[in-house]
């Protein structure tokens, strides 16, 4: 049998990363063809270079579909053909209603007049196919998540599709949603419509995947067939973590003190949805001069449990006490979160982190502007001694540090963004995802910062997607899923295989 | 050949520091064109003692308006309402001195202190319940508009007592009984030498830290022009009358904004603020606070403004800051504030506004109609924005 699509030697790169390395994915005519892999390990940029999302040009290798070579400038041009991708966060206008939404862009016009009765005939016809019983007027904004879902399945069976990809459709459903969901695409196969889905669960991958491709670090590193052989969870999560551990990481001292930072029965629910608990009962400490890993994949509520504990800077309803130096402390605004010592880096440093507009100089003092100001009126230059000393301290490499931030590499706006925090003296830092898209260099880089800052006798909690970076730095590890702490181990116990099975454990409770 | 060899760093080192500064200097020159050009199409009326203290009054409330507009935009919001809240406060200011026969310095105070109730009312539902602020002021301005006309019951109310009418038809005495105000010459020389102080130590604190980017040429030149240009107002204000009293409230207001947003821990919350908030609210800033401070602050300027013009023309019309909103925040912008918040100088929207002022003055002498003065100010805002604009994505 001819594959439906074949993708030959994939190579993408971004500046100074790899990011694909002759991957290649072939995909049999109604087949469910799940890709698993670590974050960061290739899986939603090689479904970019499929779509179109990065033309064709931008990488290497060739792309096959239907006995074609394909050359995609965008992905209308995927659609035409038939390639629907139904990206992890929906892209679906909450204030329009599903018949609306699923016509986006195809409305059933004539001169440009739409044609409603056509448009809720079609979608009543569609919605009975992905099996939605919802009236075609219903706004998007007032269906759950896993509806919405079915939504966009809808509007891809109204582009003809023919290989429907899924990115971690069942990320934000419940149990019930997810059956549901993955029953579909197997009607669909029934139906000849190939898949590609890409999930972390794997006890779903084993439920309806016909064949498994694992990436890991940008390269294809197995495909397995569930019907030649039995795959069990252990052969695919072996396959994806199984990388040496090289010496990528500085030594560190352990000198650990007592706990400074305790945080007890901490939940918080979804700012919007407000039923919605996100963080369920969480507790933990840090000791001094201790670093602690919190280990989870995407969507686990490591964000929003750092960010609800740093000045309720996330949900609502939230309960539980936070203890610093074992006093309860009230850290109910980032001001007074401040004061009691903690600090947060977070993950997305241009929405969150700097201004983007503005130099390191003002950049590195916005926290703790009181540290080089007299009575109100900022000293011109003790505000610059403390920015160049950063500057060298860290190694933050820019012409001078009237450089604006906008300009910096990831790697050098991170280190912006922990001089600012170093220079508001916490004792407990929180940080989240600290070397997200910085190369290997200033990765070491960062982690030499953090051994320091442990040396420096703070507590450091270091929120990380990459499993090798966490065993290679911290000295205990929080695995978190679902919004709930799932174990707890020390490093020296700790492994890949352990934190995934920890996951995947808890999927099945 | 050895001089052309030798010069040529030098020249190219003037020209890259004007080039990657453009945007900074194009503003002073365009202003600095446009009276050139004024002061030759009136035949050197522009420039006359008597025109050029008139062009300072007329543009006075403008100006004071303007140093609170540039906060609420560097902090990323608008003001519609500053037009109808400084009628509505000349208007309150008439009711109370004329109507009522109350202390004008107790009226003063009343008002600036009504000034800042409205900022703060609108400021709230801004600030903590973040209504867009384009919503808020313009309900604003509907609101003041009408409550102005309300309480003057219509009709004009004046004329106000001579101590008030002093506020902007007041000038500063002279030493002597002369022709020639000495006094205001001296203050107009303290004053630059005071700027000329400033900047030297700057420079000289500059050099010392190996951070001076600016040419030695440019500054000097810079300063040189300052100075004449500082002296030769003084020179020419007080060979009329003096300096009027809005002058130096004017300027005392200038500089304070200037060192309020350029070395003070609230000016640079507010820059950050404007340039992100998500960030800044991170970084421990109280954000809902120091919107509704901006627009506090932007009343309290707005009731000044409507003193300062009910005084000047001597009595309250319903009509009194009709439009006013429009020239204030086109200077702010042609200053090179940004409409997305985050940047933007006290001493840009300064020119910006002195800008308009010129253009107004120069072309009503020339006798151009105000239909077509419209227009040419529509055509100059939009080509300042797009200047700026332009320039930015070329840098």
């Amino acid at each position: 049998m001819r594959p439906i699509l074949e993708m030959k030697g994939i190579t993408k790169t971004f500046p100074g990363v790899n990011a694909l390395d002759r991957v290649n994915l072939t995909v049999m005519p109604a087949e469910i063809h799940a890709v698993v892999g670590e974050n960061g390990a290739g899986k939603s940029t090689l479904m970019k270079v499929l779509s179109g999302v990065y033309p064709h040009g931008s990488y290497t290798g060739d792309i096959v579909f239907e006995g074609e070579t394909r050359t995609y400038r965008a992905i209308s041009d995927s659609e035409k053909d038939g390639i629907i991708i139904i990206h992890q966060e929906l892209a679906l206008v909450p204030l329009l209603s599903i018949a609306e939404n699923i016509f986006l862009g195809h409305e059933t016009a004539k001169n440009g007049v739409i044609d409603w009765f056509e448009a809720f005939r079609k979608t009543q016809d569609l919605l009975k196919r992905v099996g939605l019983n919802e009236h075609p007027n219903t706004l998007i904004t007032n269906i759950g998540t896993g509806k919405q879902q079915l939504v966009e399945i809808a509007k891809a069976l109204n582009k003809q599709v023919k290989l429907l990809i899924l990115d971690e459709p069942t990320a934000s459903l419940n149990e019930k949603d997810s059956e549901t969901l993955l029953n579909l695409l197997k009607d669909f196969k029934s139906k000849g419509i190939a898949s590609i889905l890409i999930s972390h669960k794997l006890n779903e991958i084993s439920k309806v995947a016909d064949r498994i491709t694992v990436l890991r670090d940008g390269t294809t590193v197995d495909t397995l067939d569930c019907h030649a052989e039995t795959v069990s969870e252990d052969r695919i999560i072996k396959a994806m973590v199984g990388r040496e551990l090289k010496d990528r990481y500085p030594k560190r001292e352990r000198n650990i003190g007592e706990t400074i930072f305790a945080v007890k029965d901490w939940s918080v629910y979804h700012p919007i949805h407000a039923d919605r608990q996100m963080i369920k009962h969480v507790s933990m400490n840090v000791r001094a001069g201790e670093v602690v890993g919190i280990a989870g994949l995407m969507g686990a509520g490591r964000t929003e449990l750092a960010m609800s504990l740093f000045g309720r800077s996330y949900g609502q309803k939230i309960t539980g006490d936070v203890f610093v130096h074992g006093k309860k402390v009230d850290t109910s605004t980032v001001e007074m979160a401040m004061k009691a010592g903690l600090a947060y880096a977070t993950e997305d440093r241009k929405t969150f982190g700097l201004v983007l507009i503005d130099d390191i100089k003002h950049n590195v003092t916005l926290a703790n502007l009181e540290g080089v100001s007299n009575n109100a009126v900022v000293d011109d230059m003790r505000e610059l001694r403390v920015a160049n000393g950063y500057r060298s301290e860290l190694g933050i490499r820019s012409p001078s540090v009237f450089q604006l931030t906008g300009n910096l590499s990831g790697g050098n706006q991170q280190k912006v963004v922990l001089s600012k925090w170093l220079f508001a003296g916490p004792d407990v830092l929180i940080l989240d995802e600290p070397t997200r898209g910085i190369d290997v260099g200033a990765k070491y880089e960062i982690y030499g910062i953090i051994n320091r800052l442990a040396d420096q006798g703070k507590a450091v909690i270091v929120i990380s997607s990459e499993m090798p970076e966490l065993l290679g730095i911290t000295d205990r590890i929080y695995v978190m899923n679902d919004g709930r702490f799932v174990a707890e181990m020390p490093v020296a116990e700790a492994s890949q295989e352990s934190i995934m099975r920890a996951i995947m454990k808890s999927w099945e409770n | 050949m050895t001089d052309a060899v030798e010069t040529t760093p030098r020249q190219n080192n003037i020209l890259r520091f004007i080039k990657s500064n453009i945007r900074q200097y194009a503003l002073l020159l365009s202003l600095l064109v446009i009276m050139v050009y004024f002061n030759f199409a009136t035949n050197g009326v522009l420039f006359m003692p008597l025109n050029l203290t008139n062009l300072v009054l007329q543009n006075s409330y403008i100006v004071i308006m303007a140093l609170g507009m540039l906060l609420i935009i560097v902090a990323g919001h608008i003001d519609l309402s500053v037009g109808s809240v400084s009628g509505f406060v000349g208007a309150l200011a008439a009711v109370m001195i004329v109507s009522n026969k109350i202390d004008p310095l107790l009226t003063s105070i009343v008002c600036l202190a009504v000034g800042g109730a409205i900022g703060a009312a609108q400021g709230f539902f801004i600030a903590y319940y973040r209504i867009p602020a384009f919503i808020v002021t313009l309900a604003g301005m509907l609101v003041f508009k009408g409550l102005a006309l309300t309480i003057l019951g219509g009709a004009s109310v004046g004329p106000f007592p001579k101590e008030f009418q002093l506020l902007s038809s007041g000038f500063i005495p002279g030493l002597y009984p002369s022709e020639f105000n000495v006094l205001s010459m001296v203050l107009g020389t303290v004053v630059t030498a005071l700027i000329l102080y400033f900047n030297v130590s700057e420079r000289k604190a500059q050099l010392a830290h190996g951070l001076a980017e600016e040419p030695s040429a440019i500054f000097v030149g810079r300063n040189l022009l300052i100075t004449a240009g500082f002296m030769a107002f003084s020179y020419i204000l007080a060979s009329y009358k003096g300096l009027p009293n809005v002058l130096i409230v004017m300027f005392a207001l200038i500089a304070l904004y200037s060192f309020v947003t350029t070395s003070t821990t609230i000016g640079r919350r507010i820059y950050a603020m404007g340039g992100n908030e998500k960030a800044a609210k991170l970084s421990g800033i109280k954000t809902e606070r120091l919107t509704f401070l901006a627009f506090v602050n932007m009343g309290v300027l707005a009731a000044l403004a409507g003193l300062i013009f009910a005084a000047r023309l001597n009595t309250a019309t319903p009509k009194a800051g009709l439009g006013f909103e429009l020239d204030v925040i086109a200077a702010c912008f042609i200053g090179g504030a940004a409409t997305t918040g985050g940047v933007g100088t006290v001493v840009g929207a300064v020119i910006g506004a002195f800008m308009m002022g010129v253009m107004n003055n120069g072309m009503s002498i020339l006798g151009i109609g105000i239909d077509l003065q419209q227009v040419i100010k529509g055509v100059v805002l939009l080509l300042a924005v797009f200047l700026d604009v332009y320039y930015k994505n070329k840098g």
